[in-house]
Protein backbone atom coordinates (compact mmCIF):
# COMPACT_ATOMS: atom_id res chain seq x y z
CA UNK A 1 0.00 0.00 0.00
CA UNK A 2 1.50 3.35 -1.03
CA UNK A 3 1.42 6.58 0.99
CA UNK A 4 -1.57 7.96 -0.87
CA UNK A 5 -3.62 4.82 -0.23
CA UNK A 6 -2.62 4.88 3.45
CA UNK A 7 -3.81 8.48 3.70
CA UNK A 8 -7.21 7.64 2.12
CA UNK A 9 -7.55 4.60 4.36
CA UNK A 10 -6.86 6.69 7.48
CA UNK A 11 -9.46 9.27 6.41
CA UNK A 12 -11.99 6.52 5.68
CA UNK A 13 -11.41 4.97 9.11
CA UNK A 14 -11.95 8.32 10.85
CA UNK A 15 -15.19 8.92 8.88
CA UNK A 16 -16.47 5.40 9.49
CA UNK A 17 -15.64 5.61 13.21
CA UNK A 18 -17.70 8.78 13.57
CA UNK A 19 -20.69 7.30 11.74
CA UNK A 20 -20.47 4.03 13.73
CA UNK A 21 -20.28 6.03 16.98
CA UNK A 22 -23.57 7.75 16.10
CA UNK A 23 -25.21 4.50 15.00
CA UNK A 24 -24.19 2.92 18.32
CA UNK A 25 -25.72 5.84 20.24
CA UNK A 26 -29.01 5.55 18.35
CA UNK A 27 -28.93 1.76 18.48
CA UNK A 28 -28.46 1.77 22.25
CA UNK A 29 -31.42 4.14 22.68
CA UNK A 30 -33.56 2.05 20.32
CA UNK A 31 -32.71 -1.11 22.28
CA UNK A 32 -33.54 0.61 25.57
CA UNK A 33 -37.07 1.54 24.49
CA UNK A 34 -39.45 -1.42 24.90
CA UNK A 35 -42.50 -1.98 22.67
CA UNK A 36 -44.64 -1.18 25.74
CA UNK A 37 -43.05 2.21 26.19
CA UNK A 38 -43.54 2.93 22.47
CA UNK A 39 -47.24 2.05 22.73
CA UNK A 40 -47.65 4.20 25.82
CA UNK A 41 -45.99 7.13 24.05
CA UNK A 42 -48.16 6.79 20.96
CA UNK A 43 -51.32 6.43 23.04
CA UNK A 44 -50.64 9.41 25.29
CA UNK A 45 -52.84 12.41 24.33
CA UNK A 46 -50.24 14.81 25.82
CA UNK A 47 -47.46 13.37 23.67
CA UNK A 48 -49.68 13.28 20.57
CA UNK A 49 -50.44 16.97 21.19
CA UNK A 50 -46.74 17.73 21.63
CA UNK A 51 -45.97 15.89 18.38
CA UNK A 52 -48.52 17.88 16.39
CA UNK A 53 -47.41 21.14 17.98
CA UNK A 54 -43.79 20.34 17.14
CA UNK A 55 -44.64 19.57 13.50
CA UNK A 56 -46.75 22.71 13.07
CA UNK A 57 -44.52 25.12 14.99
CA UNK A 58 -41.32 23.88 13.31
CA UNK A 59 -42.88 24.28 9.87
CA UNK A 60 -44.13 27.78 10.70
CA UNK A 61 -40.79 28.83 12.24
CA UNK A 62 -38.82 27.43 9.28
CA UNK A 63 -41.18 29.17 6.83
CA UNK A 64 -40.78 32.53 8.58
CA UNK A 65 -37.02 31.98 8.86
CA UNK A 66 -36.79 31.38 5.11
CA UNK A 67 -38.86 34.49 4.35
CA UNK A 68 -36.39 36.53 6.38
CA UNK A 69 -33.28 34.68 5.20
CA UNK A 70 -33.84 35.31 1.48
CA UNK A 71 -33.69 39.14 1.54
CA UNK A 72 -31.06 39.29 4.31
CA UNK A 73 -28.86 36.63 2.67
CA UNK A 74 -29.12 38.37 -0.73
CA UNK A 75 -28.31 41.76 0.76
CA UNK A 76 -25.28 40.44 2.66
CA UNK A 77 -24.03 38.54 -0.37
CA UNK A 78 -24.41 41.22 -3.02
CA UNK A 79 -23.94 44.57 -1.32
CA UNK A 80 -20.70 46.04 0.03
CA UNK A 81 -20.97 48.75 2.66
CA UNK A 82 -19.01 50.12 5.63
CA UNK A 83 -19.46 48.03 8.77
CA UNK A 84 -20.52 44.92 6.85
CA UNK A 85 -18.20 42.70 8.92
CA UNK A 86 -19.88 43.95 12.13
CA UNK A 87 -23.37 43.34 10.78
CA UNK A 88 -22.27 39.89 9.61
CA UNK A 89 -21.08 39.08 13.14
CA UNK A 90 -24.28 40.51 14.65
CA UNK A 91 -26.40 38.16 12.51
CA UNK A 92 -24.68 35.23 14.21
CA UNK A 93 -25.54 36.38 17.73
CA UNK A 94 -28.45 33.92 18.17
CA UNK A 95 -26.10 31.07 17.17
CA UNK A 96 -23.45 31.90 19.77
CA UNK A 97 -25.75 32.92 22.62
CA UNK A 98 -26.55 30.19 25.16
CA UNK A 99 -30.13 28.98 24.37
CA UNK A 100 -31.44 29.87 27.84
CA UNK A 101 -30.17 33.43 27.37
CA UNK A 102 -32.12 33.71 24.10
CA UNK A 103 -35.27 32.71 25.98
CA UNK A 104 -34.50 35.14 28.77
CA UNK A 105 -33.95 37.98 26.27
CA UNK A 106 -37.34 37.23 24.70
CA UNK A 107 -39.04 37.10 28.09
CA UNK A 108 -37.53 40.42 29.19
CA UNK A 109 -38.24 42.16 25.85
CA UNK A 110 -41.95 41.37 26.15
CA UNK A 111 -41.96 43.01 29.60
CA UNK A 112 -40.85 46.31 28.05
CA UNK A 113 -43.26 48.97 26.73
CA UNK A 114 -42.68 47.96 23.09
CA UNK A 115 -43.09 44.29 23.95
CA UNK A 116 -46.35 44.88 25.81
CA UNK A 117 -47.69 46.85 22.84
CA UNK A 118 -46.92 43.89 20.55
CA UNK A 119 -48.54 41.48 22.99
CA UNK A 120 -51.78 43.47 22.82
CA UNK A 121 -52.00 42.40 19.15
CA UNK A 122 -50.42 38.92 19.38
CA UNK A 123 -49.75 37.45 22.84
CA UNK A 124 -46.39 35.64 22.72
CA UNK A 125 -45.36 34.95 26.31
CA UNK A 126 -46.38 31.41 27.38
CA UNK A 127 -48.39 30.85 24.17
CA UNK A 128 -48.05 28.75 21.01
CA UNK A 129 -47.04 31.92 19.13
CA UNK A 130 -44.21 32.20 21.68
CA UNK A 131 -43.08 28.64 20.83
CA UNK A 132 -42.86 29.59 17.14
CA UNK A 133 -41.05 32.86 17.94
CA UNK A 134 -38.51 31.10 20.20
CA UNK A 135 -37.83 28.54 17.45
CA UNK A 136 -37.72 31.27 14.78
CA UNK A 137 -35.11 33.55 16.42
CA UNK A 138 -32.46 30.83 16.43
CA UNK A 139 -33.50 29.02 13.23
CA UNK A 140 -33.43 32.31 11.27
CA UNK A 141 -29.69 32.74 11.88
CA UNK A 142 -28.98 29.31 10.41
CA UNK A 143 -31.29 29.98 7.45
CA UNK A 144 -29.63 33.36 6.79
CA UNK A 145 -26.18 31.77 6.81
CA UNK A 146 -27.35 29.08 4.37
CA UNK A 147 -29.01 31.58 2.00
CA UNK A 148 -26.00 33.87 2.08
CA UNK A 149 -23.75 30.93 1.19
CA UNK A 150 -26.12 30.03 -1.64
CA UNK A 151 -26.07 33.54 -3.13
CA UNK A 152 -22.28 33.75 -2.63
CA UNK A 153 -21.92 30.65 -4.80
CA UNK A 154 -24.20 32.02 -7.52
CA UNK A 155 -22.52 34.43 -9.92
CA UNK A 156 -23.96 37.95 -9.86
CA UNK A 157 -23.38 38.28 -13.62
CA UNK A 158 -26.76 36.89 -14.75
CA UNK A 159 -28.48 39.41 -12.47
CA UNK A 160 -26.37 42.21 -13.97
CA UNK A 161 -27.33 41.10 -17.47
CA UNK A 162 -30.97 41.06 -16.32
CA UNK A 163 -30.55 44.71 -15.25
CA UNK A 164 -29.43 45.63 -18.78
CA UNK A 165 -32.42 43.71 -20.21
CA UNK A 166 -34.87 45.90 -18.32
CA UNK A 167 -35.05 44.54 -14.76
CA UNK A 168 -35.10 46.57 -11.58
CA UNK A 169 -32.86 45.14 -8.86
CA UNK A 170 -35.91 43.56 -7.21
CA UNK A 171 -36.99 41.96 -10.51
CA UNK A 172 -33.45 40.60 -11.01
CA UNK A 173 -33.68 38.99 -7.56
CA UNK A 174 -37.16 37.61 -8.24
CA UNK A 175 -36.75 36.40 -11.84
CA UNK A 176 -33.08 35.37 -11.90
CA UNK A 177 -31.48 34.89 -8.47
CA UNK A 178 -34.38 33.15 -6.70
CA UNK A 179 -35.05 30.49 -9.36
CA UNK A 180 -31.32 29.72 -9.38
CA UNK A 181 -31.31 29.52 -5.55
CA UNK A 182 -34.16 26.97 -5.24
CA UNK A 183 -31.97 24.20 -3.85
CA UNK A 184 -30.40 26.59 -1.36
CA UNK A 185 -33.89 27.60 -0.25
CA UNK A 186 -34.83 23.96 0.34
CA UNK A 187 -31.59 23.46 2.29
CA UNK A 188 -32.21 26.60 4.38
CA UNK A 189 -35.76 25.42 5.16
CA UNK A 190 -34.46 21.95 6.16
CA UNK A 191 -31.79 23.37 8.44
CA UNK A 192 -34.24 25.82 10.06
CA UNK A 193 -36.82 23.04 10.50
CA UNK A 194 -34.35 20.58 12.05
CA UNK A 195 -32.94 23.30 14.31
CA UNK A 196 -36.47 24.25 15.43
CA UNK A 197 -37.36 20.63 16.22
CA UNK A 198 -34.46 20.39 18.66
CA UNK A 199 -35.05 23.81 20.25
CA UNK A 200 -35.62 23.55 23.97
CA UNK A 201 -34.04 26.24 26.19
CA UNK A 202 -35.69 29.36 24.71
CA UNK A 203 -39.08 27.59 24.55
CA UNK A 204 -38.87 26.46 28.16
CA UNK A 205 -38.01 29.96 29.41
CA UNK A 206 -40.24 32.01 27.10
CA UNK A 207 -43.22 29.78 26.29
CA UNK A 208 -43.20 27.50 29.32
CA UNK A 209 -43.81 23.75 29.53
CA UNK A 210 -47.57 23.56 29.96
CA UNK A 211 -48.98 20.17 28.96
CA UNK A 212 -51.55 20.26 26.14
CA UNK A 213 -50.65 23.91 25.53
CA UNK A 214 -47.01 24.85 24.85
CA UNK A 215 -45.40 21.43 25.21
CA UNK A 216 -43.26 20.40 22.25
CA UNK A 217 -41.32 17.14 21.97
CA UNK A 218 -38.03 18.34 23.56
CA UNK A 219 -40.15 19.63 26.47
CA UNK A 220 -41.77 16.19 26.71
CA UNK A 221 -38.32 14.54 26.98
CA UNK A 222 -37.41 16.95 29.78
CA UNK A 223 -40.75 16.50 31.59
CA UNK A 224 -40.50 12.69 31.40
CA UNK A 225 -36.87 12.76 32.58
CA UNK A 226 -37.76 15.07 35.49
CA UNK A 227 -40.20 12.47 36.84
CA UNK A 228 -37.72 9.62 36.28
CA UNK A 229 -39.55 8.07 33.34
CA UNK A 230 -36.44 7.30 31.29
CA UNK A 231 -38.17 4.79 28.96
CA UNK A 232 -40.76 7.33 27.84
CA UNK A 233 -38.07 9.99 27.43
CA UNK A 234 -36.06 7.65 25.19
CA UNK A 235 -39.15 6.69 23.17
CA UNK A 236 -40.01 10.36 22.55
CA UNK A 237 -36.38 11.05 21.60
CA UNK A 238 -36.51 8.26 19.04
CA UNK A 239 -39.81 9.59 17.76
CA UNK A 240 -38.08 12.95 17.18
CA UNK A 241 -35.21 11.23 15.36
CA UNK A 242 -37.70 9.41 13.09
CA UNK A 243 -39.68 12.59 12.43
CA UNK A 244 -36.54 14.54 11.60
CA UNK A 245 -35.26 11.84 9.24
CA UNK A 246 -38.68 11.48 7.57
CA UNK A 247 -39.21 15.20 7.02
CA UNK A 248 -35.65 15.80 5.85
CA UNK A 249 -35.84 12.91 3.35
CA UNK A 250 -39.17 14.24 2.00
CA UNK A 251 -37.87 17.80 1.67
CA UNK A 252 -34.55 16.66 0.18
CA UNK A 253 -36.38 14.52 -2.41
CA UNK A 254 -38.54 17.53 -3.25
CA UNK A 255 -35.43 19.69 -3.39
CA UNK A 256 -33.77 17.39 -5.90
CA UNK A 257 -36.76 17.69 -8.20
CA UNK A 258 -36.91 21.51 -8.21
CA UNK B 1 -23.80 56.63 -31.50
CA UNK B 2 -21.75 55.92 -28.37
CA UNK B 3 -19.79 58.70 -26.71
CA UNK B 4 -17.67 58.51 -23.57
CA UNK B 5 -16.43 61.89 -22.35
CA UNK B 6 -13.53 62.04 -19.89
CA UNK B 7 -14.59 58.91 -18.03
CA UNK B 8 -12.56 58.10 -14.92
CA UNK B 9 -13.05 55.00 -12.81
CA UNK B 10 -10.68 53.72 -10.16
CA UNK B 11 -10.67 51.15 -7.42
CA UNK B 12 -8.60 52.10 -4.39
CA UNK B 13 -5.31 53.48 -5.65
CA UNK B 14 -5.55 51.75 -9.05
CA UNK B 15 -6.90 53.86 -11.91
CA UNK B 16 -8.64 51.56 -14.42
CA UNK B 17 -10.17 54.20 -16.71
CA UNK B 18 -8.12 57.38 -16.88
CA UNK B 19 -9.99 60.25 -18.53
CA UNK B 20 -11.26 57.99 -21.33
CA UNK B 21 -12.86 59.67 -24.32
CA UNK B 22 -14.16 57.74 -27.31
CA UNK B 23 -16.80 58.01 -30.01
CA UNK B 24 -18.35 55.19 -32.00
CA UNK B 25 -20.59 56.44 -34.82
CA UNK B 26 -24.01 54.84 -35.45
CA UNK B 27 -24.17 51.60 -37.46
CA UNK B 28 -20.45 51.00 -36.89
CA UNK B 29 -18.74 47.81 -35.82
CA UNK B 30 -16.03 49.05 -33.47
CA UNK B 31 -13.41 46.73 -32.03
CA UNK B 32 -11.62 47.82 -28.86
CA UNK B 33 -8.32 46.01 -28.39
CA UNK B 34 -6.31 45.68 -25.24
CA UNK B 35 -4.40 43.13 -23.22
CA UNK B 36 -6.12 40.88 -20.69
CA UNK B 37 -6.88 42.68 -17.41
CA UNK B 38 -6.39 46.20 -18.80
CA UNK B 39 -9.96 47.29 -17.95
CA UNK B 40 -11.91 46.58 -21.14
CA UNK B 41 -14.73 44.90 -19.21
CA UNK B 42 -14.90 47.84 -16.77
CA UNK B 43 -15.32 50.19 -19.72
CA UNK B 44 -18.26 48.14 -21.03
CA UNK B 45 -19.80 48.02 -17.54
CA UNK B 46 -19.57 51.82 -17.24
CA UNK B 47 -21.18 52.11 -20.66
CA UNK B 48 -24.14 49.89 -19.81
CA UNK B 49 -24.55 51.38 -16.32
CA UNK B 50 -23.36 48.54 -14.11
CA UNK B 51 -20.61 50.80 -12.74
CA UNK B 52 -20.96 54.49 -12.05
CA UNK B 53 -17.96 56.56 -13.26
CA UNK B 54 -16.33 58.86 -10.73
CA UNK B 55 -15.96 61.49 -13.44
CA UNK B 56 -17.18 62.07 -16.99
CA UNK B 57 -20.32 61.48 -19.06
CA UNK B 58 -21.81 58.62 -21.07
CA UNK B 59 -23.90 59.65 -24.08
CA UNK B 60 -26.00 57.36 -26.24
CA UNK B 61 -27.44 58.80 -29.45
CA UNK B 62 -26.54 62.23 -28.04
CA UNK B 63 -28.50 61.71 -24.81
CA UNK B 64 -26.65 61.89 -21.47
CA UNK B 65 -27.38 58.56 -19.76
CA UNK B 66 -24.71 58.80 -17.03
CA UNK B 67 -27.28 58.94 -14.23
CA UNK B 68 -29.66 56.38 -15.75
CA UNK B 69 -30.01 52.80 -14.52
CA UNK B 70 -28.87 49.97 -16.85
CA UNK B 71 -32.49 49.11 -17.70
CA UNK B 72 -33.13 52.64 -19.00
CA UNK B 73 -30.19 52.71 -21.43
CA UNK B 74 -31.47 50.35 -24.15
CA UNK B 75 -28.17 48.50 -24.54
CA UNK B 76 -27.74 44.82 -25.38
CA UNK B 77 -24.86 43.32 -23.37
CA UNK B 78 -23.15 39.97 -23.87
CA UNK B 79 -20.55 39.44 -21.11
CA UNK B 80 -17.51 37.25 -21.55
CA UNK B 81 -18.92 34.46 -19.37
CA UNK B 82 -22.27 34.85 -21.24
CA UNK B 83 -24.11 34.68 -17.89
CA UNK B 84 -27.11 32.70 -19.10
CA UNK B 85 -29.86 32.49 -16.48
CA UNK B 86 -29.23 29.15 -14.70
CA UNK B 87 -32.87 28.14 -14.17
CA UNK B 88 -34.45 29.16 -17.48
CA UNK B 89 -34.75 27.17 -20.69
CA UNK B 90 -33.51 28.77 -23.91
CA UNK B 91 -36.96 30.02 -24.99
CA UNK B 92 -37.41 31.86 -21.68
CA UNK B 93 -33.90 33.30 -21.83
CA UNK B 94 -34.64 34.93 -25.18
CA UNK B 95 -38.16 35.95 -24.15
CA UNK B 96 -36.92 37.49 -20.89
CA UNK B 97 -36.71 41.15 -21.97
CA UNK B 98 -40.02 40.88 -23.87
CA UNK B 99 -41.85 39.30 -20.91
CA UNK B 100 -40.60 42.11 -18.67
CA UNK B 101 -42.13 44.64 -21.05
CA UNK B 102 -45.31 42.53 -21.39
CA UNK B 103 -44.74 42.27 -25.15
CA UNK B 104 -45.76 39.22 -27.22
CA UNK B 105 -42.72 36.97 -27.19
CA UNK B 106 -43.43 33.84 -29.21
CA UNK B 107 -42.97 35.16 -32.78
CA UNK B 108 -39.96 37.31 -31.89
CA UNK B 109 -38.19 34.47 -30.05
CA UNK B 110 -38.72 32.10 -32.99
CA UNK B 111 -37.54 34.74 -35.48
CA UNK B 112 -34.30 35.29 -33.53
CA UNK B 113 -33.86 31.55 -32.95
CA UNK B 114 -34.14 30.94 -36.71
CA UNK B 115 -31.72 33.75 -37.45
CA UNK B 116 -29.12 32.40 -35.03
CA UNK B 117 -29.76 28.74 -35.89
CA UNK B 118 -30.85 27.78 -32.38
CA UNK B 119 -34.52 26.94 -33.10
CA UNK B 120 -33.88 23.29 -32.16
CA UNK B 121 -32.54 24.34 -28.74
CA UNK B 122 -35.50 26.34 -27.42
CA UNK B 123 -36.61 23.71 -24.88
CA UNK B 124 -33.12 23.03 -23.51
CA UNK B 125 -31.64 24.18 -20.22
CA UNK B 126 -28.37 26.18 -20.43
CA UNK B 127 -26.25 23.38 -18.94
CA UNK B 128 -27.19 21.19 -21.93
CA UNK B 129 -25.66 23.61 -24.47
CA UNK B 130 -22.19 23.70 -26.04
CA UNK B 131 -20.01 26.83 -25.83
CA UNK B 132 -21.02 28.00 -29.32
CA UNK B 133 -24.72 27.38 -28.64
CA UNK B 134 -24.55 29.31 -25.37
CA UNK B 135 -22.95 32.22 -27.15
CA UNK B 136 -25.74 32.37 -29.77
CA UNK B 137 -28.41 32.16 -27.06
CA UNK B 138 -26.74 35.05 -25.17
CA UNK B 139 -26.71 37.14 -28.36
CA UNK B 140 -30.38 36.33 -29.11
CA UNK B 141 -31.29 37.26 -25.53
CA UNK B 142 -29.49 40.61 -25.90
CA UNK B 143 -31.21 41.33 -29.24
CA UNK B 144 -34.76 40.43 -28.20
CA UNK B 145 -35.75 43.92 -27.07
CA UNK B 146 -34.28 45.44 -30.28
CA UNK B 147 -31.48 47.55 -28.79
CA UNK B 148 -29.60 49.96 -31.06
CA UNK B 149 -26.30 49.25 -29.27
CA UNK B 150 -24.69 45.89 -28.66
CA UNK B 151 -21.71 45.42 -26.35
CA UNK B 152 -19.72 42.21 -26.79
CA UNK B 153 -17.06 41.25 -24.25
CA UNK B 154 -14.56 38.81 -25.79
CA UNK B 155 -17.42 37.01 -27.55
CA UNK B 156 -15.23 34.54 -29.45
CA UNK B 157 -12.76 33.66 -26.70
CA UNK B 158 -14.56 30.50 -25.58
CA UNK B 159 -14.78 29.06 -29.12
CA UNK B 160 -12.27 26.78 -30.79
CA UNK B 161 -10.31 27.94 -33.83
CA UNK B 162 -12.61 26.21 -36.33
CA UNK B 163 -15.74 27.95 -35.00
CA UNK B 164 -14.28 31.43 -34.60
CA UNK B 165 -14.36 32.39 -38.29
CA UNK B 166 -17.97 31.25 -38.63
CA UNK B 167 -19.01 33.07 -35.43
CA UNK B 168 -17.26 36.27 -36.55
CA UNK B 169 -19.16 36.16 -39.86
CA UNK B 170 -22.40 35.71 -37.91
CA UNK B 171 -21.64 38.73 -35.69
CA UNK B 172 -20.97 40.95 -38.71
CA UNK B 173 -24.17 39.75 -40.38
CA UNK B 174 -26.21 40.46 -37.25
CA UNK B 175 -24.73 43.97 -36.96
CA UNK B 176 -25.66 44.78 -40.56
CA UNK B 177 -29.13 43.20 -40.53
CA UNK B 178 -30.17 44.87 -37.27
CA UNK B 179 -28.39 48.19 -38.04
CA UNK B 180 -26.56 47.98 -34.74
CA UNK B 181 -23.77 50.04 -33.28
CA UNK B 182 -21.45 47.38 -31.88
CA UNK B 183 -18.57 47.75 -29.43
CA UNK B 184 -16.64 44.48 -29.38
CA UNK B 185 -13.71 44.13 -26.99
CA UNK B 186 -10.97 41.61 -27.61
CA UNK B 187 -7.24 41.05 -27.42
CA UNK B 188 -7.21 39.33 -30.85
CA UNK B 189 -5.80 41.19 -33.87
CA UNK B 190 -7.39 38.60 -36.18
CA UNK B 191 -10.90 39.43 -34.90
CA UNK B 192 -10.25 43.14 -35.31
CA UNK B 193 -9.02 42.65 -38.88
CA UNK B 194 -12.04 40.53 -39.80
CA UNK B 195 -14.77 42.61 -38.15
CA UNK B 196 -13.81 46.21 -37.45
CA UNK B 197 -15.10 49.29 -39.22
CA UNK B 198 -13.33 51.21 -36.45
CA UNK B 199 -10.35 49.94 -34.47
CA UNK B 200 -9.51 51.32 -31.04
CA UNK B 201 -6.65 50.52 -28.71
CA UNK B 202 -6.97 50.48 -24.92
CA UNK B 203 -3.82 50.65 -22.80
CA UNK B 204 -2.83 52.25 -19.49
CA UNK B 205 -6.41 53.35 -18.86
CA UNK B 206 -6.68 55.31 -22.12
CA UNK B 207 -8.34 54.68 -25.50
CA UNK B 208 -6.70 55.72 -28.76
CA UNK B 209 -7.78 55.10 -32.39
CA UNK B 210 -5.61 52.69 -34.43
Amino acid sequence: MNRSQQCWLALAVITASYVIFWLLLLGASAAYATPDSWLRVLASPEIRHATWLSLISCTAAAGFALLLAIPVGYFMSRKSFPGKAWLDAALDIPIILPPLVVGLCLLIFFQTFAGKLIEKVIPFTYTVAGVVLAQFVVAASFAIRTMRGTFDHLSARPEEVALTLGCTRFQALWHVALPAARRGMVAAFCIAWARSLGEFGPILVFAGATRMKTEVLPTTVWLELSVGNLEAAVSVSLLMVLMAILVLVIVRRTGEKV
Amino acid sequence: MIQLENITWSTGARVILDDVTLTVPSDTYAVLMGSTGCGKTTLLEVLCGLRQPQKGRVLIEGRDVTALEPRERGIGYVPQDLALFPALKVFDQIAFALNLRRLPADARVRELADELAIAHLLERQPEALSGGEKQRVAIARALAASPKLLLLDEPLSALDEAMRGEAATMLKRIQQQHHLTVLHVTHSHAEATQLADLRLSFANGRVTPL
